[in-house]
């Protein structure tokens, strides 16, 4: 983490976090991710998580669980989450392997994910993104 | 001379005997089946109908195409290039395996030309066992050689058309149709194996993703059964989909199948399912919003 760029970027978006995963992540990382996370959502008051899976190629069950936990952290701590731009193959292994997100909601990519967190969080659409 | 005695020596160190006999005895023998081309071509034609072989074929056809076999053969003994009789093979499947010549009367008609040839030369040399023997020393292996590669050839080229088939079906079996702007239909007609279905999940999964699509109806009424293997197949890709974003509503579940999946106990708490075609898309059109009205209405 501390040489390289950040595998992980955690943006503010109106009332959202949107935190992109750019590369694979250790377990390492993912715990670490977990708890920046978190910790933003606090800082930032943020209302809803969105966090964009695109760029990974495999999801392992160690990922899939913690993505579970952080959804799980961040409704504890106020904030929707919902899982982006999970891609075909990925989405395909995952069931297969019978490690769905479970509760958490998934939507086809960043748009698609704030449309959904201004549904289920009532935010007025445009009212955010300044 | 030629690569096959090159080989027949550096393999086998022993035979260099042998080795010396070929370089004198194949281009006799050679000399000898071209000299009797005629007569030995036809009786080879002829035992090749009266093993009820090539029936497909007309009898000019079977002419042209037993001189052609028989030039090539004897051209490949002399030189030894597996090659050009690969060419010449490969050339004559792609003709003939329209018209249903079968592997075995393939391999059938070059064993007969084998055994007629070998035939001649047994009757040539008999009053000498001696030479005889080196000659069939010389010649079958050669001979085998090109048995072995006129099946490969034919065979190859058996597989190559139905793959090719099979990839033409594939697609044509799983279109992945946009009705309206982010609603998806997925019609499946005939049996769904394994390979259709998982062939049925990446089209899916990418038309998703392609065409942004928050809603897809899967109509299953063109499919007459599914066993458990496809049922679970299809429990997956609606999970799939869902990970993408997407609502899946399966339409047109026939009493069998909707009989087999209760039966054989496939979770089915997650799936959505509508009667028919129409009903599902008037479900996806209500879910996406749209209202479509008769006579002059506009579509919201």
């Amino acid at each position: 983490m501390e040489q390289g760029p950040a595998p992980v970027s955690i943006l503010r978006q109106g009332p959202y976090l949107v935190a992109s995963i750019h590369t694979a992540l250790d377990d390492t990382q993912m715990v670490r991710f977990r708890h920046d996370l978190i910790e933003a959502i606090g800082h930032q008051r943020a209302r809803g998580v969105i966090i964009d899976v695109a760029a990974l190629d495999v999801l392992d069950s160690f990922g899939s669980r913690t993505l579970h936990d952080i959804a799980e952290m961040a409704r504890l701590r106020g904030a929707r989450t919902v899982i982006v731009g999970i891609q075909p193959d990925v989405a395909f292994a995952m069931v297969r392997l019978g490690m769905g997100t479970g509760t958490i909601p998934t939507a086809l990519d960043l748009e698609e994910g704030i449309a959904f967190l201004n549904g289920a969080t009532d935010m007025v659409p445009g009212s955010f993104g300044g | 001379m030629t690569q096959f005695q090159a080989e027949t020596t550096s393999t086998e160190e022993s035979l260099e005997v042998g080795y010396v006999d070929n370089e004198r005895l194949l281009p006799e023998l050679v000399a000898h089946l071209r000299e009797h081309r005629n007569r030995l071509r036809d009786t080879w034609a002829q035992r090749v109908t009266e093993s009820n072989l090539l029936e497909a074929m007309t009898a000019q056809e079977m002419a042209a195409e037993t001189t052609l076999v028989y030039d090539n053969y004897v051209e490949v003994l002399e030189t030894g290039s597996v090659e050009a009789l690969q060419h010449y093979a490969r050339d004559l499947s792609e003709r003939i395996i329209p018209r249903g010549v079968e592997t075995h009367e393939v391999v059938g008609i070059v064993l007969l030309l084998r055994d007629v040839l070998a035939r001649s030369l047994f009757e040539k040399y008999r009053h000498d066992p001696e030479l005889l023997n080196r000659i069939l020393d010389a010649y079958e292996p050669a001979a085998n050689r090109i048995a072995n590669t006129v099946a490969v050839s034919f065979v190859e080229e058996r597989e190559r058309i139905i793959r090719q088939q099979q990839d033409a079906l594939r697609e044509l079996s799983t279109p992945v149709l946009p009705v309206r702007e982010r609603l998806l239909i997925l019609p499946i007609i005939g049996v769904l194996d394994g390979e259709r279905a998982r062939q049925l999940t990446e089209q899916l999964l990418l038309g998703i993703r392609a065409h942004r699509a928050k809603v897809v109806v899967i109509d299953i009424t063109g499919a007459p059964e599914v066993d458990e293997t496809v049922a679970n197949h299809l429990v997956q890709t609606v999970d799939a989909s869902r990970l993408m974003g997407a609502n899946v509503i399966i339409t047109g579940l026939s009493p069998t199948i909707a009989q087999t999946l209760v039966t054989i106990g496939v979770d089915l708490s997650k799936m959505y399912t509508i009667g028919d075609l129409q009903g599902g898309l008037e479900e996806a059109e209500r879910l996406l919003g749209y209202t479509v009205t008769k006579q002059g209405g506009d579509i919201t």
